[in-house]
């Protein structure tokens, strides 16, 4: 590994043409939005903005859109379908009941947001009744199944796309966490079955199945009912998933926003705490400024892109020059020359890696002594994990060393 | 620029307690020449050496006395020469009175400019200041510092005073230290002073401010607390990152004999279109800034822009009060502002500290929201800590830290460590060992810090100039290797490791770590650049005839012919794990069948040679177990047949156990390892 060391801690920021928003197309992601449109959804309420009772319909799907808006401009490459179940209409390529998939002009059903999309998806409530219509989906006596029909319908939806290239999710929102408890014993064991092998078929072609849950002011959402075998949660984790209780709006799309954010891992680097003794740590920028995104240049006349040329002209003699020039200094009177290599020479002090000097007791962290926003390690996955403590340590001295001059502690 | 032309003078103790660390005084003195050189190249200075067995400077000749100190360099525009002059310091032979050394210094000072500059004018005495200053005539030694520190006061001089203590004056009388430390404090009182006490080379070079950067103001106006109580303060930065020099690009284009050629080259910027039907340029009046949302680009003019800007009004405001644990260090976004009172408000500074000492006693910090300057597009909300002063002639003080909005904070979720199933989590010694470990290397032991981050300079920096230097007098000089006092920055100090040895080896016992599989492709991909690079080598000798010139072929089999090549190639194919397995099994056998049946006259050489080979592997791998069992059952048959040869022909070459030193999961000792060999001889049979 051999790195600038000041390219160990650069990240997006430094990288002008890179935000950290702005991603590239190799790291998109594919999500299908399944929002339940049961008459439950529109029944139960909760307490929105200004004190006004919202519905969970309109909590989920104002969810959907502030999702979307943040998607446009930051994920721009990521690949959306909106699919509502437990409707009254059907729209679907495999023509199953129940299940209803918005879209609009000039954009396949997974396709890249569009501001039509988000424009026409601002106003669903106010035509949602009258075109698309809630209705429960399970009913005794009927052997129809929305919520099997939904996940099928989704799935087939996330088809388009290797996995190796995009990840694949499935995002539901829904309030009911018992969707078969309606249904008869033998009914109801034969459609959870039929349902969890779907969402495990899914899965297996690597789509992720999310759940955001919306609980109703008088019970919580109980995940143990149903969804923690179909999203795979056992023992720890079941106790760990906290539906978070999304009463609010703000919950709900707080819980949406942490999803969003996939981890992305700026650097992986070796943290060598003593000579034969090191660990590799994946390096995360959790706070960085956002800034807009970057800027293309278009002809005012034509609208049309722009491509920019630099060129590099001789002062002196008009000419052009291609080779990579020289880099100068003027000193002591005189023009000091340097080729780039040896300007990255004299930046490659060490080789590109965290080493450890010591320990400093945080009150020797000056508040003064800032310079970045600090960076987040955490082990990546293979290594044998040291001492609890000591890691924590380790990420103090660490966060300091850092945050004291950039050059000086690490590498 | 020529207004803040700094006039300086070096007063540098060259006696012999201080030649240990003259060459760190070298360096850190040309490295200031060196940036004035190229940061404020008209500033003055001059040299004064003291310690010296001669003397010259014009006090000695004109009143007498002020023996022993030398003016080496009279006040001059820095130049080439200085740094040449101060990279070759004599060395004196007595022991120098630091305080004749700065009654010469102010002498130069005043005779070249009057009562002129004042505030410019700049003294800087490096010591160790170790040794008595003389007794005065008449009076005290104590009056006659008052003395000099009011006059040096009323000529508007400042002076800096860099003491080099701790290990380089370690044998030094007590007494006489405490009294010139307290001699100096009399300067701090009187006249604008700083004065640093450094213990390490590394921190001598830290210790004086290389650039000078005059201080600007961010902000000067109103702390408005409510609309009724405001406060007048000054905002300065605290902190800034010093980034490495931006050079600019050279053009050769010029001929030599152009001698006003300024070798400048210009950058400039076309913009076509990006269809290429057209291939005229497009004037920057008529591009329009295009923002993309989804798949589509939407065009915002400047215009547009100016009006739906936000404009905030200038001002600073304190939003409120919070306790200081709820701000969370991390959250601390860019450099560090500082917040005093307006100079010479006497009310705004009693209310700063006011505020401060409150904010310190409930330990609370103040949420302020910031416009710096009027026309500034965004505001700044951040933190307002209080700092408050040690020194009774420096009033208390702010530290603002800008904090980051909700779109600038990506909260990803981790797992805590302590949910981590008991078989990751640490057990008693792992925990105990790396408790030592933080305990052993503490940097900071009994309040002395070692790399204070005031005193540690930037090595990349450091070297850049170190280089440029060179680089003017030889202009092929190749960048040379690190500075032994700059690695101490970068590298562990082997003092400390050194002494903490025990706690370094608990370490390595209670934490093993299992190899990387991502680090193990990479060892293979060695193998696979190694096999490349040797193609070029192997000229005649014995392999020739193997794979390396050959096109690659797969490699299925160890043979007879080449069973050293046939084993790296095993080895570096990649397409299945299985190939180490197999490579390392067939030459195991291979090396056994012809210790039965050596081969030729020399023997067991060609053994030996797939031992080395194994051992490699082996060691890349990180499997010593196959080759260590290996070495056992040779060392068992030649104790059997009573075999002399082959054992000293292997301990010649170091072909001796994997000790757990080469690869963690051997668990046989550095130590062991070595006597293996030398073990057989005293008991014949195991």
């Amino acid at each position: 590994m051999d790195l600038d060391p000041e390219d160990v801690f650069k990240d997006e920021e430094d990288d002008l043409d890179n935000e950290f928003f702005q991603q590239s197309e190799s790291s998109k992601e594919y999500v299908v939005y399944l929002v339940d449109a049961s008459p439950k959804m529109f029944n139960t309420t909760c307490a929105g903005n200004d004190q006004k009772d919202e519905t969970h319909f309109h909590t989920a799907v104002s969810c959907v859109a502030g999702s979307l808006k943040t998607q446009i401009i930051s994920r721009s490459y990521d690949e959306v379908a909106i699919c509502f179940f437990n409707t009254r209409e059907k729209k679907n390529l495999q023509d199953l009941n129940g299940v209803f998939v918005f879209n609009v002009a000039e954009r396949e059903h997974l396709d890249r947001p569009t501001a039509r999309l988000i424009k026409e998806f601002d106003c669903i409530e106010e035509s949602f009744m009258r075109e698309i219509g809630s209705q429960y989906g399970i009913v005794p006596g009927s052997r129809e199944n929305s919520l099997y029909n939904a996940l099928w319908v989704a799935q087939a939806l996330l088809r388009k796309g290797s996995i190796k290239t995009a990840d694949k999710r499935i995002l539901l929102f829904t309030n009911e966490d018992d969707p078969f408890g309606s249904l008869q014993d033998a009914a109801k064991k034969d459609m959870t079955r039929t349902t969890l092998q779907r969402a495990k078929d899914a899965q297996d072609l690597g789509i992720s199945i999310e759940l955001l849950p919306l609980s109703r002011p008088d019970s919580e959402f109980n995940v143990s009912t149903f969804y923690a075998d179909l999203i795979g949660l056992d023992g720890e984790d079941l106790a760990q998933f906290m539906p978070s209780a999304s009463q609010k709006l703000e919950d709900m799309k707080d819980q949406l926003r942490k999803r969003m954010f996939t981890k992305r891992v700026v650097r992986r680097i070796e943290f060598q705490i003593a000579n034969r003794l090191s660990i590799e740590l994946n390096t995360y920028a959790l706070i960085r400024p956002t800034v807009p995104g970057a800027i293309t240049w278009l002809d005012s006349v034509t609208n049309h892109p722009l491509k920019t040329e630099r060129s590099l002209i001789c002062e002196d003699t008009g000419a052009l020059i291609q080779e990579p020039p020289k880099l100068f200094q003027p000193y002591r009177n005189e023009n000091v020359k340097f080729l780039p290599e040896e300007i990255a020479e004299i930046k490659r002090i060490s080789p590109g890696k965290l080493r450890l000097l010591g320990f400093k007791p945080l009150s020797c962290l000056k508040d003064y002594y800032n310079l970045r926003p600090s960076t987040f390690v955490y082990p990546s996955d293979q290594v044998k994990f040291s001492s609890n403590d000591t890691e924590v340590c380790f990420l103090n001295f660490f966060a300091s060393s850092l945050l004291l001059i950039l050059y000086t502690f690490i590498f | 620029m020529a207004r803040n032309k700094e006039k300086l003078v070096l007063l540098l103790d060259v006696g012999p307690s201080m030649h240990g660390v003259l060459s760190e005084v070298e360096k850190l003195c040309s490295m200031l020449v060196e940036k004035k050189l190229i940061f404020s190249k008209y500033d003055e200075l001059g040299v004064v050496v003291f310690g010296t067995e001669e003397s010259n400077n014009d006090l000695t000749t004109e009143v007498g006395g002020y023996q022993n100190i030398t003016v080496l360099q009279d006040i001059k525009v820095v130049d080439g020469d200085l740094v040449d002059t101060l990279q070759k310091l004599p060395r004196g032979t007595v022991d120098g009175d630091f305080l004749d050394a700065i009654v010469v210094g102010m002498d130069m000072l005043i005779k070249k400019y009057k009562d002129l500059h004042k505030g410019k004018k700049r003294l800087c005495l490096i010591t160790n200041a170790i040794h008595p200053i003389k007794d005065p005539f008449e009076g005290s030694k104590e009056d006659q510092v008052m003395t000099i520190a009011e006059q040096m006061a009323a000529q508007g001089m400042k002076i800096e005073s860099i003491v080099v203590r701790g290990r380089f004056s370690r044998d030094a009388n007590k007494g006489v230290m405490d009294e010139n430390d307290h001699l100096l404090s009399i300067f701090s009182k009187k006249t604008h002073t700083r004065t640093v006490y450094v213990d390490t080379p590394t921190s001598l070079l830290g210790a004086l401010k290389t650039r000078r950067v005059t201080p600007v103001t961010v902000f000067r106006g109103h702390l408005e607390l409510s609309p009724q109580m405001k406060i007048k303060v000054w905002v300065y930065k605290k902190t800034q990152e010093e980034k490495f020099p931006t050079l600019k690009k050279y053009s050769e284009k010029a001929p030599a004999s152009n001698k006003l050629a300024t070798h400048q080259v210009k950058v400039s910027y076309e913009y076509k279109s990006v269809d290429g039907s057209s291939n005229s340029v497009i004037p920057p009046e008529q591009r329009i800034k295009g923002y993309r949302y989804g798949p589509q680009v939407v065009p915002i003019s400047t215009a547009e822009w100016d009006a739906v800007k936000f404009k905030p009004e200038k001002g600073i405001k304190v939003l409120g009060f919070t306790d200081a644990s709820k701000i969370k260090r991390h959250c601390y976004m860019k450099d560090v502002y500082l917040f005093i009172a307006e100079p010479g408000n006497t009310r705004a500074t009693l209310a700063v500290s006011a505020i401060a000492r409150a904010m310190k006693e409930m330990n609370a910090v103040a949420i302020l929201r910031c416009v710096w300057r009027q026309g500034q597009q965004n505001v700044v909300v951040g933190v307002l800590t209080p700092n408050i002063s040690q020194n009774d002639k420096i009033p208390d003080s702010f530290y603002f830290n800008v904090l980051p909005f909700a779109e600038d904070v990506r909260e990803y979720q981790f797992p805590s460590f302590n949910s981590f199933p008991a078989s990751w989590q640490p057990n008693d010694q792992q925990q105990k060992a790396a408790d030592e470990l933080v305990q052993m290397l503490d940097l900071a032991p009994s309040g002395k810090e070692a790399l204070l981050p005031e005193f540690t300079p930037n090595p990349v920096l450091e070297r850049f100039y170190r280089h440029l230097e060179l680089k003017a007098k030889q202009p092929d000089a190749a960048v040379p290797p690190l500075d032994e006092t700059l690695k101490k920055i970068i590298e562990p100090d082997p003092e400390l490791v050194a002494e903490n040895k025990s706690v370094f080896d608990a370490l390595h016992r209670h934490f093993e770590l299992k190899q990387n599989p991502k680090l193990k492709k990479s060892s293979r991909q060695w193998y696979q650049e190694k096999q490349s690079g040797s193609n070029a080598h192997v000229s005649g000798g014995q392999a020739v005839n193997s794979i390396e010139n050959q096109p690659p072929v797969k490699i299925e089999k160890i043979g007879d012919l080449t069973p050293v090549q046939d084993f790296e190639a095993m080895m570096s194919q990649r397409d299945n794990p299985e190939w180490v397995e197999k490579a390392i099994k067939e030459l195991r056998e291979k090396i056994l069948a012809l210790l039965i049946h050596p081969d030729g006259e020399d023997k067991y050489q060609k053994a030996v040679e797939c031992v080395a080979a194994l051992r490699k592997g082996c060691i890349i791998e990180q499997e010593p177990g196959p080759y260590n069992d290996l070495m056992h059952r040779i060392r068992q048959y030649c104790e059997e047949k009573g075999i002399k040869s082959l054992p000293q022909l292997l301990a010649s070459r170091d072909l001796t156990l994997i000790s757990k030193s080469e690869a963690e999961d051997s668990n046989v000792t550095a130590e062991e390892a070595r006597s293996f060999f030398v073990k057989m001889e005293p008991k014949p049979d195991v």
